[in-house]
């Protein structure tokens, strides 16, 4: 991706380039400031953050927005509605992806949010979730007997950390397991960035594609409702009247969507982080009493996308970290910078496995809190404790630096994970 | 006037500090120490509390009826 040849206005909203040798414009930072590179963040941000609270970027598309790196000013933007989501829906704001904001429950703000997250929420409460325990621990158990039963070596990340999150969020919607090599690659193309895919190709995933899909899953439950979470959603649907016909098919694929895509990356790049540093990963299988601890550092410090995404716009002139921010300007956070704040946590570059103060936004923060973290953690618990026991002496099949990772793709992750046994 | 019959109450070990209840009700709870807590224990009813409790994903919030002495939080 090259960040030098976007270069344009100051108006958020806008795209239009700036007159040549805008003496302004070499004094802000392209943003993107470089590749994403493993799990690592570009020294670039830490820098910034020391400087000022907040930084002027111009980014990859719609212009220059402020970028906010500290822990504390991270949340607040997160958490105060005077940062809006939903005024970036369907507008060319600042932003690195190609595509523009759609209207769904990560770029609603309340109270339309709220409405349709209280339809679903019930269903990912730690109580609810932990009685999924069993089935989840079930489910690694049997992928990790398939993947042994297959010989001396396999690829990690294909054969179990994304495995098990996808049959998971199957039985939970009740949507076939066997699909899932449909609807991944529809997913996969949507969720770009577009530096890879057209907008076109995009666009035919996340509007025709899954729709197409969820429209037939959403007939058979009309037909023959069950007890799963899609059935409970058509109810909603057809006798509470709580949601409309498009939004129940927005809402499904981003449960499917969101249900796997990202557990399954924090999954397959936190077996990388320690596969790649083995006294890390000896240290969990010699004390397993750290494995919650251990999990919620790997969050803290694996970013889950490559970049800062999810733009806010505010709607009224505030200050944040002590700068004016004034109506209709663009802020970007970064929760994963926000969790290398020295203000926050010591030695905030360090992986510590035995990390006992922690309080990260790896799953964010204020109304847009991932609604399915308890189920994610429950997934990383239940995945890393599995291997940690039953198969200590995993390692690495390839050099660390040779294994490859995916480009053009929302969410950082492995392409693969290359082990023996 | 409506009687302050209702009372909220955080549980302190479950609290994530996720900031949902805060985010949603910044009337009815804060954020003090990473921990929501709410600005008064005592309150009026209101249905919205309620919500807060069921948004919760580590259902740390519990609202009880001070006539009765009874939960009004949903079992999940």
């Amino acid at each position: 991706m090259t960040v030098t040849e976007n270069e344009s206005s100051g108006q958020p909203g806008e795209a239009a380039a700036p007159p040549p040798g805008c003496p302004m414009h070499g004094l802000v930072p392209g943003y993107p400031f470089g590749e994403p590179v493993t799990t690592e963040l570009h020294p670039k941000y830490a820098e910034i953050r020391e400087q000022a609270a907040l930084t002027r970027v111009n980014m990859q598309y719609g212009g220059e927005a402020w970028l906010a790196t500290r822990h504390a000013d991270v949340k607040t933007v997160l958490a105060d509605r005077r940062f809006s989501r939903e005024a970036t829906v369907g507008k060319d704001v600042p932003r690195v992806r190609k595509a523009v904001e759609e209207l769904n429950i990560v770029s609603m703000d309340d109270p339309e949010h709220g409405r349709l997250r209280k339809l679903v929420a019930k269903a990912f409460t730690v109580r609810r979730v932990e009685q999924m325990r069993p089935r989840a621990q079930e489910i690694a158990d049997e992928l990790l007997d398939k993947m042994l039963a297959s010989g001396n070596t396999g690829d990690l990340a294909a054969q179990y950390a994304w495995m098990l999150p996808i049959t998971v969020i199957c039985e939970m919607l009740d949507v076939p397991l066997e699909d899932h090599y449909k609807f991944r690659a529809w997913i996969d193309t949507w969720l770009t960035l577009g530096d890879e895919h057209t907008l076109e190709e995009m666009n035919e995933a996340r509007f025709e594609k899954l729709p197409e899909y969820m429209s037939s899953l959403i007939a058979k439950r009309r037909a023959q409702p069950g007890d799963d979470l899609l059935s409970a959603l058509v109810a909603a649907r057809d006798e509470q009247d709580k949601l409309s016909e498009e939004e129940l098919i927005t809402m499904s694929i981003a449960l499917l969507a969101t249900g796997h895509h990202t557990t399954a990356n924090q999954l397959a790049n936190h077996l990388y982080i320690l596969l790649s540093r083995r006294e890390e990963w000896q240290k969990l299988v010699d004390r397993p009493e750290l494995l919650n601890t251990a999990i919620e550092e790997l969050l803290r410090v694996t970013p889950l996308s490559p970049y800062s995404e999810n733009t806010r716009i505010a709607t009224e002139d505030l200050e944040l970290g002590g700068q004016l921010v004034k109506a209709g300007e663009a802020v970007m956070i970064f929760p994963a910078v926000g969790n290398r704040d020295p203000r926050v946590f010591d030695n905030p570059e360090d992986l510590d496995l035995t990390r006992e103060h922690n309080p990260h936004i790896a799953f964010g923060h204020g109304i847009h809190h991932c609604l399915g973290a308890p189920l994610a953690r429950l997934e990383l618990q239940v995945a890393l404790g599995t291997l940690l026991r039953r198969l200590p002496e995993v390692e690495l099949a390839v050099p660390a630096e040779d294994v490859p990772w995916k480009t053009d793709n929302v969410v950082r992750g492995v392409a693969g994970l290359p082990v023996r046994w | 006037m409506t009687a302050v019959t209702w009372h909220i109450e955080v549980d302190q070990h479950a609290c994530m500090g996720a900031g949902l209840c805060n985010g949603n009700l910044p009337d009815r709870f804060r954020l003090a120490g990473g921990k929501a807590v709410p600005v008064e224990a005592r309150i009026e009813p209101d249905e919205d509390v309620l919500d807060a409790a069921d948004y919760c994903p580590y259902r740390a919030i519990d609202v009880t009826d001070l006539t009765t002495g009874d939960s009004l939080v949903a079992v999940d």
